[in-house]
C-alpha cells in the first residue's frame, strides 16, 4: 500500500464484478471476500481478458497483499502495485494491479 | 464444511451419513501437528511421580520443601547440562513465548541508558515482533522496532542485518534458531559475528528446535520451550550467560538464588517432567531426527507432485519434522477440516484458520502463497510411534483432499 488516495468516481454500492473503469483498466470487486476467493476471481478473469490487459482486483481480505502477487509469481504475469483506496462513505480496500498476459500459459515459476 | 463438531464422528462417536474416513486407519488419528505435541510417556510417568514427590514449596525449609528444592535442582542440573551451560545460567518462564518476551525484555532493560532499538528478522515469533512494535508505537518512534527481510526460503537477509544492527542506538538483535512454521534454519553464527562485531546481543528464539536438532551454540540469551522436545506444557526455559549484560525491569528477587535471572520458578513436577522429557529425547535425537528428516522429504515429495502446489522453506537448511506447502486455489481452512475428517490433525498458516484472520505473517514475509496452507510439525516417534505410517497414508491423501477443495470452489480448472 504505497499511497492513498480517493478511489476513482465509482461509489463501492454500484461496481459490479468485472467493471472496466475509463481508464481501461479492468476491474475485479472481490471486496468482502475471503481468500482464496479474491485470487480466484482474479484468475477466472484473467483466462478471458486479452493479453497485455490490466487488471485491478479490489480486495478487503488482508491476505490478498501477499497472494495477488504470489499468484503473479507463479503464473508469470506482471504484478504492478497496491494502493489504498477510501470510497465517500468511508469503506476502505486495496487495489492491486496486474499486467495479465505475457507468459500466462507458464505455471509453477519459482522465483 | 462437512463435519462441523470437532470431536464428532472421527472419534467414532455419532452415527454419520458421511463416507467413512479412507485415509487414517479406523479410530486412529494420525497427529501431525506437534507444535505442541504430545507429552512424552516418560515424562508423563516422571511427571505423575512428581506430583506426589514434589509438590511443595521448594524454599520452604521443611523436608517436603527441601524434597522439592532438590527436584528443582535436578531439573536445572539435567537442563543445563544438555544445553552445554552451567545451571546457575538456567531460568524458567511460564511458557515458550513469555521466555522469549522476557529474553528481549531483560536485553533492553539492561541497557537503557545506550538505547531502546530492537532488530528482529521479519519471521520470528509474534513474541517477539508484537511487543517490539507496540514499544515503537509506544514512544511513537517506529524505527524502534527493525525487521530485517527474510529471502524466499525464509533465511534472513545478512547484509541488511549488518546494516540494521550497526544502527545506534540499536540494543539488542533478535534472531529464531529455526522457524516453526516453515522449518528454514537462520545463519546463526554469522549473524552473530555480526552483532558481537557492533557490540550488539543476540537473543535466539529456539523454541522451534530445541530437542529436534543439537542446541545453538551461537547467542548471548537462549529461549525454548520444553513442549518442543516432548515435554510439558507450561514451561518455558531461558539460558542466560553470565557474561551477558541482562536485567528483567522491577524490583530485585528475594529467592534470586532459586530463581535465577528470570525471577520466575516453574511449578517442579512440570521442570522435572521437562527435564525427564529432554533426557528421553537426546538420547534418541539423531535417530529421530534422520527419519524424520526422510518422512518430510516424502511429503515434501507428495506436495510438489500436485499441480500448483507450492512447497515452502529451505529444502536443505532445515528441522527435521517441519514442512509448510500451499495450494493455489485452495481454502485453508477446508483443507484442515477435510484432512480432519478423514483422521488427520494438521494446522495451517492461512487467514481464515487463524483467530486474527491475518494470513501468516512468515508465509506473506518470504512473498509465498498464503492461502490454502497446510503445516505439518512430526511428533517425535517416541510419542507416536505410528508416525510412518501416518506420514504415508499423509502423503496418499494430499493430492485428492486439494482437488476436492477446489473443485468446491469452482477452481479446479484455472
Amino acid at each position: 500500500m504505497k499511497e492513498t488516495h480517493d478511489s476513482p468516481d465509482d461509489s463501492p454500492d454500484d461496481s459490479t464484478d468485472d467493471a472496466q473503469d475509463e481508464r481501461g483498466v479492468e476491474v475485479v470487486d472481490a471486496r468482502g471476500l475471503a481468500c482464496p476467493v479474491p485470487v480466484i476471481r482474479l484468475a477466472q478473469h484473467a483466462r478471458e481478458a486479452t493479453p497485455g490487459t490490466v487488471v485491478e482486483v479490489w480486495a478487503t481480505d488482508p491476505a490478498a497483499a501477499a497472494d495477488v502477487p504470489a499468484w503473479c509469481r507463479m503464473r508469470g504475469q506482471d504484478y504492478l502495485g497496491a494502493r489504498s483506496c477510501t470510497a465517500a462513505d468511508g469503506s476502505v480496500w486495496t487495489a492491486y494491479r496486474v499486467r495479465v498476459g505475457g507468459a500466462a500459459a507458464a505455471p509453477g515459476l519459482t522465483p | 464444511m462437512a463435519n462441523p463438531s470437532p470431536d464428532g464422528p472421527v472419534d467414532g462417536g455419532a452415527p454419520t451419513a458421511e463416507p467413512p474416513p479412507a485415509g487414517a486407519a479406523q479410530g486412529h488419528r494420525a497427529v501431525l501437528d506437534a507444535s505442541p505435541g504430545p507429552l512424552h510417556p516418560v515424562a508423563r510417568e516422571t511427571l505423575a511421580a512428581a506430583v506426589d514427590a514434589g509438590w511443595a514449596d521448594p524454599r520452604r525449609l521443611h523436608r517436603e520443601g527441601r524434597a522439592a528444592r532438590r527436584l528443582l535442582d535436578d531439573a536445572r542440573a539435567v537442563l543445563a547440562d544438555g544445553l552445554g551451560v552451567r545451571p546457575e545460567e538456567v531460568a524458567f518462564a511460564p511458557d515458550g513465548p513469555t521466555a522469549v518476551r522476557w529474553m528481549a525484555e531483560g536485553l533492553t532493560y539492561a541497557a537503557r541508558r545506550r538505547g531502546a532499538r530492537v532488530v528482529a528478522s521479519a519471521v520470528e515469533h509474534s513474541a517477539v515482533l508484537v511487543p517490539a512494535r507496540h514499544a515503537a508505537a509506544a514512544a511513537g518512534e517506529a524505527d524502534l522496532a527493525a525487521e530485517v527481510a527474510v529471502d524466499h526460503l525464509g533465511r534472513v537477509d545478512l547484509q541488511a542485518w549488518a546494516g540494521a544492527v550497526a544502527r545506534p542506538g540499536t540494543v539488542a538483535a533478535l534472531l529464531q534458531h529455526a522457524n516453526g512454521e516453515v522449518g528454514t534454519l537462520q545463519p546463526l553464527a554469522a549473524a552473530h559475528e555480526i552483532c558481537r562485531a557492533v557490540g550488539v546481543p543476540l537473543a535466539v528464539d529456539a523454541q522451534a528446535s530445541l530437542g529436534r536438532v543439537p542446541p545453538p551454540e551461537h547467542y548471548d540469551v537462549l529461549a525454548g520451550d520444553a513442549s518442543s522436545w516432548g515435554g510439558p506444557g507450561g514451561v518455558g526455559v531461558l539460558v542466560v550467560p553470565t557474561r551477558t549484560r541482562w536485567l528483567r525491569p522491577g524490583p530485585a528477587d528475594p529467592d534470586a538464588g532459586l530463581n535465577g535471572p528470570s525471577g520466575h520458578h516453574p511449578w517442579v513436577p512440570l521442570a522435572l517432567a521437562a527435564a525427564e522429557a529432554w533426557q528421553q529425547t537426546a538420547a534418541t535425537r539423531e535417530a529421530d531426527a534422520a527419519e524424520a528428516h526422510l518422512l518430510v522429504d516424502l511429503v515434501r515429495e507428495a506436495a510438489a507432485a500436485v499441480p500448483d502446489v507450492e512447497v515452502v522453506g529451505d529444502p536443505r537448511e532445515r528441522l527435521p519434522h517441519v514442512v509448510t506447502f500451499s495450494a493455489l486455489y485452495g481454502d485453508g481452512e477446508a483443507l484442515v477440516r477435510e484432512l480432519d475428517r478423514r483422521g488427520f490433525a494438521v494446522a495451517s498458516g492461512s487467514a481464515c484458520t487463524s483467530s486474527t484472520l491475518e494470513p501468516s505473517h512468515v508465509l506473506a514475509a518470504m512473498g509465498a502463497l498464503t492461502h490454502g496452507n497446510l503445516r505439518v510439525t512430526l511428533p517425535l516417534a517416541s510419542v507416536s510411534p505410528r508416525r510412518a505410517e501416518d506420514v504415508r497414508a499423509f502423503t496418499a491423501e494430499v493430492g485428492p483432499v486439494v482437488a476436492a477443495v477446489r473443485a468446491e470452489l469452482g477452481a479446479d480448472h484455472l
